[in-house]
């Protein structure tokens, strides 16, 4: 006869686990990784495997030896992501010391000193980021040009579509947008591109990473979604205003826009729980980065507007509430 | 010892006696040190003329305040210090000049040569980046890579992403802009003929 | 409590930067370099020690009621004395915190000894107080512009130890104070303890 085993409630488990869920998000990462080892060459996979073993060893060594907790969080695979989408934010041609400062500020500071995976408020990855531009704005902004195969540190560097796009409306000049690459290019990459971060150069990779992430049940729709709408309505109703703006399609393709809005800002720990609260989130974000791109100082405002609205996903969480069960409504 | 009393009386002579020693003792420093804190500011000023002059004997043999409005409205006040040399040669003039730049005023003085050549440059206040537009001290000196010195800004001055000559300062445009953009008005309240006849907008004053 | 000890509190057990976290806009606005945060908290614990000073001679001919607007009569007067005299006699002081001397006014740590010690204790004993509590926030001030002139421009004092390609611009910017700041306070008190 079989022992009779009593246990607590919950007696019925899903698949979901956090390492099911973040090893899902790394396959979706895939085809964009492809992608920037297709156009950038050498320098994307040195890198991309500084990027990603530099936090992993951040995780490793902090949990170990300053935490000392005794269930080691290396290998759930967050801090996996954390690297692949650090490398994703940087220049191809970024020096190996100045990533692992990037990787260190992402775990180190952005996720551990919180407490790690799950207690952080802003996105790891996005912190590093931020941290770097601020701290290297030399070697932050200036990109390599795409499709160099066989250069790293030497990679011969040019103009990314933002930042024609920036001089065009700071000159007031829309004759400048003439230069920007093609829609098509920008959507399924190409060298005639211009420039950029890794990650932010092939549209079509990033959406089939999406795509396989809603297939999954990985993500849900709203945040990607209200995201780019809200920009792409916000951007195009600018460029009817006043052409010196983007068109709205160009507004989407270009800039860290699609990394940020599929794999960034969906992140579970810095995202609001509630699906109302993601469109309110999403659509604030979309909002942002429009605004930052068009009138702040810098090029890109993907990653400030991400991060500003983790700052407020408590807020959002604490106010957009489902109702309980059994809760009479009012 | 017991404490006074929080009477009316006792608050208001207790107050206005701190308030009077007080400012007794301001008063006395400040008479010591009204000459010093002249002599200072008289001292970097001449320091700074010199420096952009590039020459060590000279004299300010005039002091104009040149008042213009720009084509927003905004008032902007130059200073130009006509100089001299030691035999009372002409000399050209330093002229300090402010623009918004990226964290704040910038306010730079510029030495021009009696032909509007530009002799030297410093910046006398400023709220640029460390690191990156607070670079605009060295960036444009001559030999660096942004050499400003021994031109003319007859043609305004700009960086080459805007199709002019001038480098702009690694990941600094804003700044280096901002910096041109002083450096040009300087050289055109400096040669305050032609704007007046342009724009009628200059108003001279001493 | 004899004056070692009075000191000894200002800058272990009640440290103004580390312990206390007082004064944290000049700790924090101040600190790009360690010369610069040296010079802060020396010209405030100059202020400090005046003030604590005659505020202490002062305290028995002090109504309670206006004991603020004279405090801060006292501590006004004597921020602005320094400032004049900076200004005639350091005039490189003046240029790089000339703009955060007469925020020494509204700094916390000046107004809160004036009325936790010196309107308590005697004049001798506010005068070590003031030295003690001026040297732990100046020790403060100097360590932290000592890491974020190390990281950010490569050099401690003025004295270039890391060549300039490998510096952290970050750590000399605003988000690199309170970086830093949260860090040393986190060390500071796992040594502490």
């Amino acid at each position: 006869m079989s022992k009779l085993i009593v246990s607590l409630s919950p007696h019925a488990h899903s698949r979901d686990s956090i390492e099911r869920n973040m090893y899902g998000v790394i396959i979706a990462l895939m085809p964009a990784l492809l992608a920037s080892f297709y156009f950038f060459g050498l320098g994307a996979v040195i890198v991309t495997a500084t990027s990603v073993a530099a936090c992993c060893f951040f995780e490793w060594a902090i949990c170990k030896y300053i935490l000392k907790r005794q269930q080691n969080t290396l290998l759930d695979g967050s801090a996996i992501i954390t690297g692949l989408l650090l490398a994703f934010n940087v220049p191809s041609n970024l020096p190996i010391w100045i990533i692992l400062i990037g990787a260190l500020f992402a775990i180190g500071v952005a996720k551990f000193t919180f407490g790690g995976l799950g207690n952080n408020i802003f996105n790891p990855a996005l912190v590093g980021r931020a941290a770097l531009l601020v701290a290297f704005p030399a070697q932050m902004t200036t990109w390599p040009k795409i499709g160099q195969w066989d250069t790293y540190l030497d990679a011969e560097t040019g103009a990314t579509p933002l930042s024609i796009i920036n001089s065009a409306i700071r000159m007031g000049d829309a004759s400048l947008l003439e230069q920007l690459p093609s829609s098509f290019d920008l959507f399924l990459g190409s060298s005639s591109g211009g420039a950029g971060a890794m990650g932010e150069i092939c549209a079509l990779a990033l959406l089939l990473g999406l795509a396989f992430m809603l297939y999954n049940r990985i993500i849900t729709w709203h945040i990607p979604v209200s995201i780019l709408g809200t920009a792409f309505v916000f951007s195009g109703l600018l460029h009817l205003a006043n052409p010196v703006y983007p068109d709205p399609f160009t507004v989407l393709l270009t800039g860290g826009m699609m990394l940020g809005a599929i794999f960034m800002a969906t992140d579970y720990v810095t995202s609001p729980m509630t699906p109302k609260g993601q469109l309110i989130y999403g659509v604030a974000i979309g909002f942002l980065t429009v605004v930052i791109r068009n009138w702040g100082a810098y090029p890109e405002g993907m990653s400030f507007a991400i991060l500003i609205m983790n700052a407020f996903t408590p807020l959002i969480n604490n106010y957009v509430k489902p109702k309980r069960f059994g809760e009479v409504s009012k | 010892m017991k404490k006074l009393e929080s009477s009316l009386l006792n608050m208001v002579l207790v107050l206005t006696g701190v308030a009077v020693i007080m400012g007794g003792i301001l008063a006395f420093v400040n008479h010591l040190t009204e000459g010093p804190i002249a002599d200072q500011k008289a001292k970097a000023l001449a320091d700074g003329i010199k420096s952009v002059m590039c020459v060590d004997d000279l004299q300010v043999a005039n002091t104009d305040t040149v008042k213009q409005t720009d084509a927003k409205g905004k008032e902007l006040v130059y200073v130009i210090y006509e100089t001299k040399d030691a035999q009372g040669k002409d000399l050209g003039a330093a002229v300090e000049s402010t623009t918004g730049g990226f964290g704040g005023n910038l306010k730079v003085l510029v030495g021009f040569n009696t032909e509007g050549q530009i002799l030297g440059y410093t910046l006398l206040e400023h709220a640029e980046t460390p690191g990156l537009g607070a670079k605009a001290d060295k960036w444009f000196q001559k030999g660096e890579k942004g050499d400003i010195i021994g031109l003319t800004p007859a043609q305004p001055l700009t960086v080459s992403k805007d199709g002019g000559k001038v480098d702009a300062i690694t990941a600094s445009t804003i700044t280096s802009r901002a910096f041109l953009l002083a450096v040009n008005n300087a050289y055109n309240a400096y040669k305050a003929a032609p704007i007046d006849a342009e724009s009628g907008a200059t108003k001279k004053s001493e | 409590m004899n004056a070692i000890q009075i000191i000894k509190n200002g800058i272990v057990k009640e440290n103004p930067t580390f312990v206390l976290m007082l004064g944290m806009c000049p700790t924090l606005a101040t600190t790009t370099s360690a010369a610069n945060g040296m010079s802060m908290g020396l010209a405030t614990m100059a202020v400090l020690i005046c003030t604590n000073v005659v505020i202490s001679c002062l305290k028995s001919v002090t109504p309670d009621k206006v004991r603020i607007p004279v405090f801060i009569v006292v501590i006004a007067a004597f921020v602005t004395l320094l400032q004049m005299v900076i200004k005639a006699y350091l005039p490189d002081v003046d240029a790089s915190l000339g703009l955060f001397i007469p925020l020494i006014v509204v700094n916390c740590i000046i107004l809160g000894r004036a009325e936790a010690f010196a309107a308590k204790n005697s004049p001798v004993a506010s005068l070590f107080d003031g030295i003690g509590i001026g040297l732990g926030f100046t020790l403060g001030l100097t360590l932290l512009g000592m890491c974020r002139e190390l990281l950010g421009s490569g050099s401690i004092f003025g004295f270039t130890l890391i060549p300039e390609t490998y510096n952290i611009l970050l750590f000399v910017l605003p988000p690199g104070a309170f970086i830093t700041l949260g860090f040393l306070i986190a060390i500071v008190n796992k040594i502490r303890n």
